[in-house]
């Protein structure tokens, strides 16, 4: 149970957090600086494409990377003012699922097949309400099935995963998640595995939620439309690293990173002249073994300043620019930034 | 009778002959259960009429299982329909295909991961169909497969690769290079980018739009994101629980779509460029119905807000309504509903 | 779930049946003459073609076949030509009638009778053991993966599997019994008589399938358990807050061990047919002894007793395993 109601103390902080797995191929640098903070109430939107450290952050913030001489983690992680990375494991798993839940991409693999619905919620339940009776986890599982929309969840609850279908097993993963009132909720692409129709019901729903449940939301996506439509801030990461974080507005609106025009351009809208080409980013994601020198973003970015520097030599910091809450990591001067973007960049894909 | 009536199908509209008609075109998998199961019938698609014209781009977009990848199969022969007659230029395709007919439609598939053969060489992949097909090019396989190469944006000079020393959108171009081979005329494209990163998926569609305009390809585009059927076809196809609910011209479409589906469909979509709950949007209820056990009459009606007692009896015909598109429905919308951007 | 039963039992009935006709017709095509073969050294022909009527062998083919499965559910009459104080003896083979047996003359029911209880004893407690260890030490390899614990596993299976069961079985009676006498000679002795002396004299044998057929275990739950560590349920009841005992033990291993359990059930059933290497170098008498001794008797009502016995095990655990697997995973259609 969580006790913390104000919303002017960050429930979650994040500060320089460094996730490093060693594989046989090398080390890879899969979360390398980042930082951030959510308060209650609040949803931060972390954009980015495979690779780009942003599910392995969430991860890390449910604890859930097992720590070894592979896995190493460095930075901190605050939860409700406990420290993640330096609590053992016994502390993590009992604050897992209680003060911070998360929900997945694809809800059919991540339901055990063999329990009923209501059995993995009442277990969820359960393991941090250890004195209550069978009876009244199930209550509670059938009150938050009906919460989250499923009709006539006295049956429901007794249903297996496969009997429900892609939304319905969204929701009863939904309602597995707030089953102890988490104050922190971790969504990864929790719409990318189902239909637009029953994606917009989903993201209504986590709305409804927040308001009622006042709690911090974290989504992953890849889908800058779901972004728009959910998030009151947004993080930019690309090869592990924060590129730009601001409030939607400006990252949608006036975004100063080259890698976040080159998605704003890149992603066809419903609006504007359809046959106009697209602006793709050249080149691929670079390798997290290998992250390119300097600015990992340098070798696919249009505007970058070599021969003599800095982009392929010195990782740009990421600093805060004069429009308050909205910091970018990028060598080129703010007043080019933002030339850039009003010239050439807000007329193309998705910033217009 | 001097009447002149709008055709009944979409297909007589054109003053060009079409390279490719479909009518009522079917497919019907069967699932039985156990020994002595009872067979039970998916009505995966359920006479779908559209055509393609030459150089043309038409886009089949809906929610699963509403037929449109089973659609694709059945048009370049990999599955063969249960009913209805698939025309290749005035010739009837629909169980059997000439050799001319199987080299002119080719496809591109979802999963350029698995759909290469992680043993073979990039070469011997794009030269496949090639030698299937017993082509002997000007100047020899080899120079054909690095011009293919270079077409697609790849170094010809990596005719030695196999496909785990490329990415995922190198490998979907090494999947297109293989389906230009033979010089088609019609490519069926099954979500060409969906497995794709968000900043590769553009690169790949301005290649295919590039390829359609300079070889003049006709394209079926089959995708779920309708931003970029949008942005790829002239004309698109809505499809819903097996059914062609809605055809038309992009504009029609999206500016104005008659049927309430489309509508919903297009309301659903979470826009990049509008920030927050926009209110006013259509929301509809539950997810789409099992093929198995369609609802009766209009498939949608158990999602439609607009159904009455009418819809539950009686399947609406696609015919032409007010936007100038071939729709399915007893009560389509009118005028403009979704504003476009000048 | 009765229906599904109901379904699965008839499918297996039908298995049966069609076995029956098989092995029935497999054998009435072998050209040999069981009547030669055993009617010794002063054979005449008037011999053998009162053997072969006594055999039952000189009739047509669906005459016979009508007449053994009319035994194996009603018993039957057969009269041997023998003549006792000036009356044939008309002899009763009692239900479930398989034939008698070519070499001993006794009931092929009374063979079999002998023989089973051996096999069941050797399979059944050696696959107890099989099961626990191989399951065990498989899980814990998985648990343990890449530490010294697991290569030590993986390890000792990878002797197991590549050692032939005859090989080890050896070594361990030159071991136990003739080197250091720890054991006795194993003797089969019924576990109604003297359940200790039954028990010892099954250790070895039990020991030794255990340990080749552990090793297949272990490495296949290992293989099941760590590719269910990798399933995303496994990651929702670590997310949760489960502790990590629960999520191995209840989650990841219900899931894993589902596989395993199939395996289980097919080979206990082969197993139930006979270990014929391993009841013969024990010098047990089990199934599998009686049908290597049968065959190179052409003892033919042996031979097709034992073929049928072994094929009735593995269609009923087929039926069973089917069964226990709908019970596990609700996402097996019942209907």
């Amino acid at each position: 149970m969580t006790t913390q109601s104000t919303t002017a103390q960050p429930y979650l902080v994040v500060e320089d957090l460094k996730v490093r797995f060693t594989t046989e191929d090398g080390v890879v640098r899969a979360v390398d600086g980042v930082s951030f903070e959510l308060p209650r109430g609040r949803t931060l939107g972390i954009v980015g494409e495979s690779g780009s450290g942003k599910s392995v952050t969430s991860m890390a913030v449910m604890g859930l990377h097992a720590r070894g001489k592979r896995t190493e983690i460095a930075g901190k992680i605050l939860v409700n003012g406990k420290n993640i990375v330096t609590m053992t494991d016994e502390e993590t798993r009992k604050m897992r699922g209680n003060d911070m839940a998360m929900v997945f991409q694809d809800p059919l693999s991540a339901l055990h097949p063999f329990y009923t619905i209501g059995r993995q919620i009442t277990t969820a339940y359960k393991v941090h309400h250890p004195r209550a009776s069978k009876e009244d986890a199930r209550k509670r599982a059938i009150e938050m099935l009906d919460r989250v929309g499923i009709p006539e969840p006295h049956r429901r609850v007794d249903q297996y995963p496969h009997e429900f279908s892609g939304g319905m097993r969204q929701r009863a993963m939904i309602a597995m998640a707030l089953v102890n009132n988490p104050a922190l909720l971790i969504a990864d692409e929790p719409t990318t595995a189902l239909d637009v129709t029953v994606q917009a019901q989903i993201l209504d729903l986590l709305t409804d939620l927040q308001k009622e449940f006042n709690s911090a939301i974290i989504m992953i996506t890849h889908d800058l439309g779901v972004i728009s439509q959910i998030a009151d801030e947004v993080l930019v990461m690309y090869a592990g690293r924060v590129a730009e974080h601001g409030s939607i507005e400006q990252v949608m609106r006036s975004a100063q990173h080259p890698y976040a025009w080159g998605l704003l351009e890149s992603i066809p809208s419903l609006h504007g002249d359809p046959e106009e080409d697209l602006k793709p980013i050249k080149g691929n994601p670079p390798s997290l073994i290998n992250v390119p020198s300097g600015c990992a973003f340098h070798p696919r970015c249009p505007y970058r300043m070599m021969n003599p520097g800095p982009c392929d030599l010195e990782v740009p910091q990421l600093l805060a620019i004069s429009q308050p809450g909205h910091s970018v990591a990028c060598h080129l001067p703010e007043d080019r930034r933002v030339a850039i973007y009003t010239n050439e960049v807000s007329e193309v894909g998705v910033a217009q | 009778m001097i009447i002149t009536q709008p055709s009944a199908s979409p297909l007589e509209q054109a003053s060009v002959a079409p390279l490719l008609t479909v009518s009522g075109l079917t497919k019907h998998f069967t699932v039985r259960s156990g020994l002595l199961g009872t067979a039970a019938k998916v009505r995966a698609v359920d006479g779908v009429s559209f055509d393609v014209r030459p150089g043309e781009t038409v886009g089949l977009v809906g929610e699963s299982g509403c037929g449109k990848t089973t659609t694709g199969r059945m048009l370049v022969g990999l599955l063969d329909p249960t009913a209805g007659k698939i025309t290749y230029q005035g010739q009837d395709v629909t169980h059997r295909r000439s050799k001319k007919v199987r080299q002119d439609v080719q496809i591109i598939f979802q999963d350029p991961y698995s759909s290469l053969n992680p043993r073979h060489t990039v070469g011997k992949i794009i030269s496949m169909p090639l030698l299937v097909n017993g082509v002997n090019p000007p100047g020899g396989v080899k120079k054909r497969v690095q011009e293919l190469l270079e077409l697609v944006g790849l170094n010809p000079e990596h005719y030695n690769r196999f496909p785990h020393e490329f990415s995922g959108g190198q490998r979907q171009r090494i999947g297109i290079a293989r389906a230009l081979a033979l010089r088609p005329k019609l490519i069926i494209a099954d979500e060409p980018v969906s497995a794709l990163d968000v900043s590769i998926q553009a690169q790949v569609i301005n290649l295919l739009r590039d390829l359609q305009r300079e070889m003049g390809l006709a394209f079926v585009f089959i995708a779920h994101d309708l931003s970029i059927v949008r942005h790829f076809c002239q004309r698109i196809g809505v499809m819903y629980l097996g059914k062609l609910v809605e055809i038309g011209s992009r504009e029609q479409i999206y500016g104005q779509p008659a049927h309430p589906y489309t509508k919903a469909l297009l309301s659903a979509v979470p826009d990049a460029s509008r920030i927050g709950q926009s209110a006013g949007r259509i929301r509809l209820e539950g997810d789409v119905p099992t093929p198995l056990n369609p609802p009766s009459g209009c498939r949608f009606r158990t999602r439609c807000w607009k159904a009455q007692d009418v819809c539950a009896v009686q399947e609406p015909p696609l015919t032409l309504k007010n936007n100038g598109a071939f729709a399915a429905c007893h009560f389509p919308e009118e005028g403009v509903l979704i504003p476009q951007a000048a | 779930m009765l229906r599904f039963i109901i379904k699965r039992v008839l499918a297996a009935l039908l298995t049966l049946v069609a076995i029956d006709v098989i092995t029935f017709v497999m054998f009435f095509a072998i050209p040999s003459s069981p009547a030669e073969a055993n009617c010794g050294k002063n054979c005449t022909p008037e011999t053998i073609a009162r053997v072969n009527h006594y055999l039952g062998v000189d009739r047509p083919f669906m005459v016979q076949f009508a007449e053994f499965n009319r035994g194996i559910f009603l018993g039957r009459d057969v009269d041997g030509g023998r003549v006792l104080n000036g009356k044939p003896v008309i002899d009763h083979c009692h239900i479930p009638c398989l034939g008698y047996s070519f070499k001993t003359q006794e009931q092929v029911t009374d063979v079999i009778g002998r023989a089973l209880p051996v096999t069941t004893s050797i399979v059944i407690g050696a696959a107890v053991l099989w099961l626990v260890t191989g399951v065990g030490l498989g899980v814990y390899s998985a648990l343990h993966r890449g530490k010294f614990g697991d290569k030590f596993a993986i390890g000792v299976s990878l002797v197991g599997t590549s050692m032939p069961v005859y090989f080890f079985a050896l070594l361990l009676l030159s071991i136990f019994v003739f080197s250091t006498g720890l054991l006795p000679y194993p003797q089969y002795t019924s576990i109604a008589t003297n359940p200790a002396k039954w028990a010892l004299a099954l250790i070895l044998p039990w020991i030794a399938l255990t340990f080749v057929q552990a090793a297949g275990y272990a490495r296949y739950s290992r293989s099941q358990m760590l590719e269910t560590l990798s399933e995303d349920y496994i990651r929702t009841a670590r997310a949760i807050g489960l502790p990590a005992r629960t999520v191995h033990l209840r989650h990841a291993l219900r899931a894993a061990i589902t596989p395993v359990i199939t395996l289980f059930g097919l080979d206990l059933g082969a197993f139930l047919g006979g270990v014929a290497i391993t009841e013969t170098i024990f010098g047990m008498h089990g199934m599998g002894w009686a049908s290597v001794q049968a065959a190179s008797d052409l003892n033919l009502p042996v031979i097709m007793a034992t073929v049928l016995i072994a094929s009735v095990f593995v269609v009923i655990m087929n039926v069973i395993v089917d069964v226990l697997y709908a019970f596990i995973d609700p996402r097996v259609k019942l209907s």
